[in-house]
């Protein structure tokens, strides 16, 4: 079961329902990777212990200069202008390369082998029973994507865990379809307030409508704004799993790093129960098939 | 004219509500133009109520099409794909559009030829009129990429607009994080303002934006927001400022007036003008404008 936690607006709480949940399933050995890449922040209130690191990005063309002919093949192939042939001169630009390997493959002398352009890095380690997996894009690398699709490929695709949640990127374009791609579920976290209507809507267009996946919906800071979820959510016929109110503890407690059920243990059967709805919307859909 | 960017790293730090208060408070002295640079979640025009004077399509990147009456099924493109965008079909392979990078591998090494590759309609970019100046803003479709070619779009057309009419500045309403698209808002800006909050993730987060805004080499000032949240952590950014050279332009208290200005679809400055929220972010402008004006703009406020 791999559940997805975003939010199409950003700063919503997709980490603190994100971590909050993981720990009141900690009973499972779930996994849980924070594929916001751009803005890992999970790992601040899971603490884990990191203990693996590996440094990712893409594969870009480095030229063997005894075999080039300066066809230009390389250049015609090449959909980002990421790959230039000037005169005797082969230039690469890896801030361009999207690491698709069509120049190498195009090259009639073989003259192109590829290299690693690192743009991140991948950590992992545990935080207690929670297996923890993260990634962080350099400072200045423009592209999220490859790093969110070789966190997900290390640790969801070889695991044996029952459980995954992934923690979302904000927003609606394609580091957050990388990181829906392939779950089971969608949990939508958003609040109560104009922006987090329409942003929801859109994140909804995406999970829902373009990858067919369940969604359900988490809306925090309950109270805060108007009914304007809430009736989108009749309306759609969307679920509304779970509730948490504007409060001052909760946002006292998260802006020092401390997790949701941490500082407030009494919402610790929520979010199970948060689990346990998940779970039966998931299989009441699988019925429906 | 000069360009303001507003951006912010974490996600929900209040960036729209900032820009809007500040189109409001800053077009009340000059002409300005807006900007939404949030492409996949567009804002700012829920506050600013746009009138629609122009609508444009959006050419995002390529898709590779394949076609079945001239496949073998020799399945060359699943081989050579590198993004999972292309699977077995029931008669031929197909092509996933939201995973297909556009790279057009598979089109180049069809032996059968089978596979074009064609322009997809990515968004709709929108020219149009606010009570505060003209705003540019855009729908990028679900699950597109190219966000960043569609920011530029954006901020190219309101930058063009305001050098045309002599209008002095370009308010950009960022989107989170520190990726292609914020890389593109940041891009030609005269300073950028960074909003944060007094929280672990606030603290995190401002420090991964005020790298990638001097990585680009744009000045940059910082916004506390929702200060009295947690008084510790908006000293440690204080401090961190100091440390780095970058001027605080000042702090804006937690205070629900933000939301209720929202929920009107106004400015909070609009909405209650003689409050405390209003009476902060004036105060902000007021040193905003002397920063764009570039008195009190050192070297150091570039930082490392």
């Amino acid at each position: 079961m791999i559940i997805c936690v975003a939010s199409g607006k950003g700063g919503t709480g997709k980490t603190t329902v994100a971590t909050s949940l993981a720990l009141s399933i900690a009973g499972q050995a779930p996994l849980f990777l924070d594929c916001d890449v751009e803005e890992p922040n999970a790992a601040l209130f899971l603490k884990p212990e990191l203990i693996d690191q590996e440094e990712v990005g893409i594969l870009i063309p480095e030229v063997d200069f005894d075999k080039c002919t300066y066809c230009g093949r390389c250049a015609v192939v090449c959909a980002w202008h990421a790959i230039a042939v000037v005169g005797r001169r082969v230039l690469v630009f890896p801030e361009l390369c999207h690491g698709c390997g069509s120049c190498t493959l195009s090259c009639p002398e073989g003259a192109i082998h590829e290299v690693l352009h690192v743009m991140g890095r991948l950590e992992s380690g545990r935080a207690g029973p929670i297996a923890f997996g993260h990634g962080i894009l350099n400072v200045g690398e423009a592209m999220a994507v490859p790093i969110i699709r070789q966190l997900k490929a290390k640790h969801v695709a070889n695991a044996n865990h029952s459980v995954a949640i992934l923690d979302a990127s904000p927003g609606t374009s394609c580091p957050v379809v990388e990181t829906m791609r392939g779950s089971d579920f969608v949990l939508l976290v958003t609040e109560p307030t104009p922006f987090g209507l329409h942003d929801l809507r859109l994140a909804v267009q995406v999970a829902r409508d373009e990858l067919g996946l369940p969604v359900g919906v988490v809306i925090n800071r309950d109270g805060m704004g108007d009914s304007g979820v809430d009736n989108y959510c009749a309306a759609e016929g969307i679920p509304i799993l779970m509730r948490i109110p504007l409060d001052r503890r909760i946002a006292r407690a998260i802006s020092g790093g401390e997790a949701l059920v941490e500082a407030l243990p009494e919402y610790r059967p929520r979010f199970v129960e948060l689990y346990e709805r998940i779970l039966a919307q998931f299989d009441s859909r699988k019925e429906a098939r | 004219m000069k360009q303001l960017v507003i951006l912010s790293g974490k996600g929900g730090t209040g960036k729209t509500s900032v820009a809007a208060a500040l189109a409001h408070l800053a077009s009340a002295e000059m002409p300005i133009v807006l900007a939404d640079a949030d492409v996949d979640a567009a804002n700012l025009e829920l506050v600013l109520h746009p009138t629609k004077r122009e609508e444009h399509v959006f050419m995002g990147g390529q898709v590779a099409v394949i076609n079945p009456d001239r496949c073998t099924l020799c399945g060359r493109c699943y081989e050579v794909c590198r993004f999972d965008a292309v699977f077995p079909g029931d008669d031929t392979y197909r092509v996933d559009p939201l995973a297909c990078e556009g790279c057009a591998s598979c089109v180049y090494q069809c032996p059968a030829t089978a596979i074009l590759s064609e322009e997809q309609q990515a968004g709709l970019w929108f020219r149009s009129d606010t009570r505060f100046g003209p705003l540019f803003h855009a729908h990028l479709f679900a699950g597109q990429e190219n966000s960043g070619k569609l920011v530029t779009m954006v901020k190219q057309q309101g930058r063009l607009l305001a050098l045309d009419e002599g209008r002095e500045l370009l308010i950009v309403d960022g989107p989170p994080g520190i990726g292609c698209p914020v890389i593109s808002a940041n891009a030609g800006a005269d300073l950028a303002l960074l909003v944060t909050e007094p929280t672990v993730s606030g603290v995190h987060d401002l420090e991964r934006i005020l790298g990638t805004v001097n990585h680009f080499r744009v000045p940059a000032l910082v916004l506390i927001n929702k200060a009295d949240v947690n008084p510790a952590h908006t000293a440690k950014i204080e401090a961190y400022c100091r440390a780095e050279g970058i001027p605080l332009v000042g702090k804006l208290p937690y205070d629900t007036v933000v939301t209720a200005a929202m929920v009107q679809g106004q400015p909070v400055t609009a909405f209650q003008p003689d409050g405390p929220m209003a009476l902060a972010l004036r105060r902000v402008w007021a040193r905003l404008r002397q920063y764009l004006n570039g008195a009190g703009l050192s070297p150091a406020a570039v930082g490392r």
